[in-house]
């Protein structure tokens, strides 16, 4: 039952992402050259509405499904990597117009092509797990 | 069968925006969380990546449900493009963003993606490799070395008020301003 529910909330993730346009390459060039609003809006908005509904489910002391008390998993303090995966990752999303979400999205829209660049992400994983040792985290 | 247009038109930022927050607290009562990058550590793991790396070294298991908001995300990026869009659909950018393509010769702006990049004879030219197959493994790359991606940094990690995210998404910016402005005009130059 519990991945029934999961399956759906991707569902909803997926239509939301073709919905908002934010799965758009043209968007994405958009977005960088600074020439709408419309993303911006998009990520400023989700960051508000979710911080104010964490702080009501942390105050609340609500549960989750399997009866455990909702907390909000912690990042690792790790700045460098932060910045600088960062700033790796942020080439290949003007790239390709799409973050890890959408490479997935617009593989379901039609767009075959997709599994490529989803692939060369694998890839991309796989590489950064056989260096991680020797870079700066 | 007639869809309310508010389905079948793009849906305003905000209203997209506050589905998205919602999203956050959304999957952490269903007991998972939102972050879609790890999944690629986990396809790693599932082909044999753990023989290589300790870094793939995990309990496949707690990678399920995260798995399987992917599968839906794919379901749900089907059930849009199909069912919720209206004939004759193109993203209405700005005239700017426009001009500047067309500099790039991406001439074509009609529809949800660019046709002249989203197809399979764009990857056997240099452009294609650099965008579709160098762009995917930064993309990959770079999350797993920053710790996620848009959803789990961007959205999830700052509204949990994060630092580490804030930075990451700095980060996510400064790579996506020096791609746009510096190394694109040269790629679509060669």
């Amino acid at each position: 039952m519990k991945n029934v529910r999961i399956l759906l909330a991707g569902i909803i993730f997926g239509i939301i992402m073709v919905k908002s346009e934010a799965v758009s390459w043209f968007r994405i060039q958009e977005m960088f050259r600074f020439q709408s609003f419309h993303m911006y809006g998009i990520i400023c908005t989700a960051v508000v509405v979710g911080a104010i509904l964490l702080q009501v489910v942390k105050r609340s002391r609500l549960k989750n499904l399997d009866g455990n008390v909702i907390s909000v998993p912690l990042r690792d303090k790790l700045y460098k990597s932060a910045l600088l995966g960062g700033i790796i990752f942020g080439i290949g999303w003007a790239f390709t117009g799409a973050c890890p979400g959408p490479l997935f999205v617009n593989l379901g829209a039609g767009y075959s092509v997709m599994i490529v660049p989803i692939l060369a992400a694998v890839l991309g994983a796989f590489v950064y797990g056989l260096l991680k040792k020797r870079l700066p985290h | 069968m007639n869809l309310p247009d508010i389905l079948l038109e793009s849906w305003p930022w905000y209203f997209s925006g506050i589905l998205l927050g919602i999203l956050v607290p959304l999957m952490l009562w269903l007991g998972s969380n939102f972050g879609v990058s790890g999944n690629l550590d986990s396809i790693c793991g599932i082909l044999g990546a753990d023989r290589f790396s300790d870094h793939f070294k995990f309990d496949l298991k707690d990678r399920v449900p995260n798995l399987i908001f992917v599968l839906g995300a794919v379901f749900g990026g089907f059930i849009a493009a199909n069912f919720l869009t209206a004939d004759g659909y193109s993203v209405a950018i700005s005239s700017a963003t426009v001009d500047v393509l067309s500099s790039f010769g991406i001439t074509d702006v009609e529809g949800l993606q660019p046709e002249q990049i989203f197809n399979w004879s764009f990857l056997g030219t240099t452009q294609g490799l650099i965008l579709l197959v160098a762009g995917g493994f930064l993309i990959g790359f770079g999350s797993r070395w920053a710790g996620g991606c848009t959803s789990g940094h961007s959205i999830s990690g700052m509204s949990s008020l994060q630092l580490p995210s804030l930075v990451a998404t700095i980060g996510f910016f400064i790579g996506g301003l020096i791609a746009t402005h510096l190394l694109m005009p040269l790629i679509f130059g060669l």
